[in-house]
């Protein structure tokens, strides 16, 4: 008889196979977040910036060196800011537009949305981000430009439409699978009741998937605020507390693009930039961890 | 009198009812109009800018000349597709084997729980993040400079968790009668994985696979820090000495993607760095749209093949 390997070795070389991967995975992310949060903190630690004047300056300029301190201006304020603004505007205009979509696909047009739009709508999914920031750059900004009478166009307005487009897909496909998990004797009892299709969705349907609503817009949310090259494309790259939706502006992630290449590793302004990457880090936790809450209220909802 | 009254005040409501859903119905049927219009315009106007561009003679096929404002796209395609390839070699086994032992080894569980937390974490990250991660690890760290391999690398961390997922999800729609009877049979649960588990879940494995290779094929964020935004003036194909940095295949040579290209030069003004520009965005959205429509077909044709076996 051939030589075979004992059964309980075999088990033993697929645990440890597949238990090693999942291994390395978990340890490149804890190597991850450590090293962002240990080069990010370094920044007030070893650099003696001050974390107030971090979060709350105003002005930010890595390459002039301020004479009081002798440090660059590491006033992150306005990223911060302009990051938030592009985020909640984005939101706003790719909300109602999803969940309209989604009522549309489950409640009203079953047959058509699963075979036409959902993957129409999907394919916006995979369009890479370059491309939408290139579109956004010649057709939304020169739309801007038309419309309001300005002179560049560039700004958080435009990035805000661009990310929308982005964003949609996203909190369309989760808000259709939110609606669908609906259970059916909930429309009928209400459609039985004597209510309108619309009342059905507003008070009934609507109102069980809110849970699972929310969680998609908190997905599409951390997206926006961590797109990157799309937004670089159409927000200016000027490092400014804005004044204006239609102001060249720049959010956090653009600054890191624009700026991570051009310093040393172990400078002060490197570190200064990863402890942007930190704060990029330390949102989608926060993100992640809002998500796990509405979870498991849902849950505790349900019973 | 007052009977009446109320059935006036029930009717008006009724009718305000009515009208409010004819209202609604119509409003959502202009917003998936509208979205659709958004999608189909923003296609075709890439494809109409761009489809011209891919005829030029040259384009596919020569190097890009003055940092990518003339000339072609040719090692950009090339690299685009290497990196991708580099991708999938890393990231499919370890998702692979990742996926396997959630799902049939330890489907509850402090470790189980552990390592979702940490998957979802690495899904949820900005690129930008995983991109700086990969020029302070592999490119600072490790020497190794802006270099396919930290491209490829960086990529990776952004697949993984996709790739993960959709492994997961096509093993746990394996029915598990199937595996019953594998252990039923004696069989240990890594040959009931290997033997039975895994060729059972292919056709969505594969289905999943392609789509998250049309995602890796458009990132460029992650990119700019690791593989870096230039791509030699000239490649040797046929060079097998791997150190060398004109040599095509050697992964510790800097290189861009096509996603990159087009970040590098969309601002410039030249009417030529435009071509360019469309062409290469054209050429990507194609690409990725081959992606969509292979996806849909391989996964579809390998359930087809397995079935009537």
């Amino acid at each position: 008889m051939a030589k075979q390997m004992p059964k309980r070795n075999l088990e033993k070389v697929g645990l440890s196979v597949t238990g090693a991967c999942v291994a390395l995975v978990t340890l490149v992310v804890v190597a991850l977040i450590f090293m962002v949060a240990q080069r990010g903190i370094s920044t007030f630690i070893k650099d003696g910036v001050n974390i107030a004047e971090f979060f709350f300056g105003t002005e930010w300029n890595l390459a002039v060196t301020n004479e009081a301190t002798g440090l660059p201006y590491t006033g992150a304020l306005p990223l911060i800011v302009t990051s938030f603004a592009v985020t909640i505007l984005s939101t706003v205009i790719a909300l109602p537009i999803a969940i309209g979509a989604a009522i549309y696909t489950v409640e009203i047009q079953p047959k058509f949305g699963q075979k036409v739009f959902q993957p129409l709508v999907e394919l916006l999914t995979g369009i890479p981000s370059v491309v939408f920031g290139l579109i956004g750059f010649h057709v939304i900004v020169g739309a801007m430009r038309a419309i309001f009478n300005v002179d560049l166009g560039l700004g958080i307005l435009p990035g805000s439409i661009v990310l929308a487009c982005m964003i949609l897909p996203t909190i369309t496909t989760l808000s259709i699978d939110a609606l669908r998990a609906v259970p059916q004797s909930y429309r009928e009892g209400s459609l039985a009741l004597g209510y309108t299709r619309w009342q059905t969705i507003w008070h009934v349907v609507l109102k069980s998937a809110t849970p699972s609503l929310m969680t998609a817009v908190i997905l599409g949310m951390t997206r926006a605020f961590g797109e990157t090259l799309a937004v670089r494309m159409v927000i200016g790259g000027v490092e400014v507390m804005p004044t204006g939706l239609l102001e060249s502006a720049s959010t956090i992630t653009t600054t890191l693009t624009t700026s991570m290449a051009v310093y040393a590793t172990g400078s002060v302004q490197n570190d200064v930039l990863w402890s942007l990457g930190l704060i990029l880090m330390g949102m989608s936790l926060i993100f992640i961890m809002i998500i796990h809450i509405i979870g498991a209220k849902g849950a505790k909802q349900r019973g | 009198m007052g009977n009446s009254q109320t059935t006036a005040a029930q009717e008006a409501r009724i009718a305000r009812s009515m009208r409010n859903d004819r209202i609604a119905t119509g409003v959502l049927t202009a917003i998936v109009a509208l979205v659709m219009a958004i999608v189909v315009s923003m296609v075709l106007y890439i494809l109409a800018q761009g489809v011209g561009q891919l005829f030029q003679p040259g384009f596919l096929t020569e190097a890009s000349r003055s940092n990518g404002t003339e000339g072609g796209i040719a090692y950009q395609l090339f690299d685009s597709f290497y990196l991708l390839i580099l991708t999938l070699i890393i990231s499919l086994p370890i998702s692979l084997g990742g996926a396997v032992f959630l799902v049939e080894y330890a489907p509850e569980g402090p470790i189980t729980k552990i390592a979702s937390t940490a998957i979802e974490t690495l899904s949820s990250l900005p690129s930008i993040v995983v991109g700086m991660f990969g020029f302070l690890m592999f490119s600072v760290n490790f020497g190794w400079g802006y270099s396919l391999i930290s491209g490829a690398i960086a990529l990776t961390m952004f697949n993984i968790p996709i790739l993960t997922r959709v492994i997961q999800q096509a093993l746990e729609d394996v029915p598990s009668s199937q595996r019953d009877a594998c252990l039923a049979m004696g069989l240990t649960r890594w040959e009931t994985t290997l033997h039975v588990l895994i060729p059972a879940a292919m056709p969505a494995i594969v289905t999943g696979v392609v789509l998250s290779a049309g995602r890796v094929f458009g990132e460029a964020a992650a990119l700019l820090f690791t593989s870096g935004m230039s791509s030699p003036a000239r490649l040797n194909f046929l060079s097998l000495n791997f150190a060398s940095p004109t040599c095509a295949w050697n992964i510790f040579r800097p290189g861009e993607s096509l996603a990159v290209h087009i970040y590098k030069i969309y601002g410039e003004g030249s009417p030529e760095a435009q071509h360019i520009v469309w062409g290469t965005a054209a050429l990507l959205m194609i690409c990725v749209l081959l992606f969509n429509v292979l996806s849909r077909i391989a996964g579809k044709a390998l359930a087809r093949r397995m079935t009537a076996e």
